[in-house]
């Protein structure tokens, strides 16, 4: 049995056979609506987080298994004052396998230590969410048809972002990759990423302030979004957050095989002028992350179509 | 200063200067019923000063938690007035209760049955659940 705490648990060969899987599913759907048949995933949400919960719940589904969790520490025996340990040690002699999401920084680690079925991390805090990470590198894949060889811009927050370390962890061990990041100075990428994910594996990367002067050489466009309570002052952010704000007229920059993607929820930093652009795919990343959770529960589960 | 030779035991010798006490709590040698001597500031050639501690009895311990208290230290096991081991101590790749996880965030914070668990990265030791990096 196999865990997924972090990316970094899954070997590059792994990640090729769950994109191989994922892809085949939507290829096929109908061919593995019966893989899960009288399987049971549990979703132990100890802080609420919709999208990621009916992703996986969407995905068991599809796999015709079933669904049974909480979406709220409150709804739990956490609020009774129950350990991580004895609600994992209860919940896997109920469901064969486990996808818990939780405020806290190791939790899931913490539960694959004391359960009997596999534990998936579907977020814990600001640290790991794998399975946000799995789902942008089956968009790769899916729309760019490689991972290696590609231009990377990753813009906006690097510095809280997770999800952008995540992607560049993942991205970094393949061949050929650069890095574009794109960011205000306050929220440039932190040093130890860009140490020991670009520097350290000899990645080709650059630093612009300025999406524009960059957009044009990308084959991949990451935003994230720009908090106004991440700057220091209110000057700054008025000066700084209109130019990273993707636009219809910055599409015109960009090359025409460019994909757009965001991991969601999107406030200004696209204008929704862009989603009619068949280059913006942040919607069509939301549904290939069912698919790559429908193929990591297969996987897990050790389960065919 | 003079302490006697030990027949049986062991000798942790080239401890940095100031932190002998430290790893008397650590080790646990407070629970121990034979005799230990503690020497602070003891002059070295190498060194300038170093702590020895001398355990008088044949005693059977995790001794890699010492490497990171003191990354030069040496132990020697004495049998019979000889000494027949000297071991240098690496830095141990993981440390079970010697450092507290300090994030705020950490399950550490609200799990207490847990252990407090660093793993040996490149970049130093890191909790083992929120990889936040231990002080020094």
């Amino acid at each position: 049995m196999k865990n997924v705490i972090n990316i970094l648990d899954l070997t590059v060969e792994e990640i090729d056979e769950l994109v191989a899987l994922a892809d085949d599913i939507i290829a096929c759907p109908e061919k593995y609506q019966e893989a899960c048949k009288h399987k049971i995933l549990a979703t132990l949400f100890f802080e609420p987080s919709t999208r990621t919960r009916l992703s996986f719940e969407s995905a068991m589904l599809g796999l015709g298994g079933s669904v049974l969790g909480f979406s709220e520490a409150g709804s739990s025996s956490a609020a009774k004052g129950e350990s991580i340990a004895d609600t994992v040690a209860v919940v896997s002699s109920y469901a064969d396998i486990i996808a818990m999401r939780h405020p806290k920084e190791g939790a899931p680690l913490v539960a694959s230590m004391h359960s009997a079925v596999p534990v998936i991390n579907a977020g814990d805090g600001g640290h790991y969410h794998p399975t946000q990470t799995l789902t942008d590198l089956l968009t790769i894949h899916h729309e760019k048809g490689r991972f290696d060889n590609l231009t990377i811009g990753l813009c906006g927050d690097l510095k809280f972002g997770r999800t952008v370390h995540s992607l560049i962890e993942a991205m970094s061990r393949y061949e050929g990759v650069k890095f574009v990041l794109i960011s205000p100075e306050e929220l440039k990428l932190p040093s130890f990423v860009k140490q020991e994910y670009i520097k350290d594996k000899h990645i080709e990367y650059c630093q612009s302030t300025s999406l524009d002067d960059v957009i044009g050489e990308l084959d991949i466009l990451y935003m994230t979004r720009v908090q106004r309570e991440r700057f220091f002052n209110e000057e700054d952010y008025l000066r700084l957050k209109d130019s990273y704000i993707l636009t219809a007229e910055k599409m015109r920059l960009a090359r025409p095989d460019m994909i757009v993607m965001h991991p969601l929820p999107r406030v200004n930093e696209i204008s929704t002028a862009v989603d009619s652009d068949p280059r913006a795919c942040y919607f069509r990343q939301a549904r290939y992350g069912r698919y790559i959770r429908m193929a990591l529960i297969m996987k897990l589960l050790g389960v065919r179509a | 200063m003079n302490i006697d030779s030990i027949k049986n035991g062991v000798v942790i010798d080239h401890i940095s200067a100031g932190k002998a006490m430290e790893l008397y709590g650590i080790l646990g040698l407070d629970s121990l019923d034979c005799s230990v001597a503690v020497i602070k500031n003891a002059p070295s050639g190498k060194m300038g000063k170093k702590d020895i501690i001398k355990i008088d009895a044949d005693i059977d311990m995790d001794f890699d938690v010492i490497g990171y208290i003191s990354p030069n230290a040496t132990v020697n096991v004495i049998k019979n007035g000889e000494t027949v081991e000297k071991k240098h101590i690496a830095l141990p790749r993981r440390l079970t209760n010697i450092i507290k996880c300090k994030n705020p965030r950490c399950i550490t914070t609200t799990e207490q049955e847990i252990e407090h668990i660093f793993v040996l990265t490149n970049s130093g030791y890191r909790c083992l659940y929120c990889d936040t990096k231990a002080d020094r």
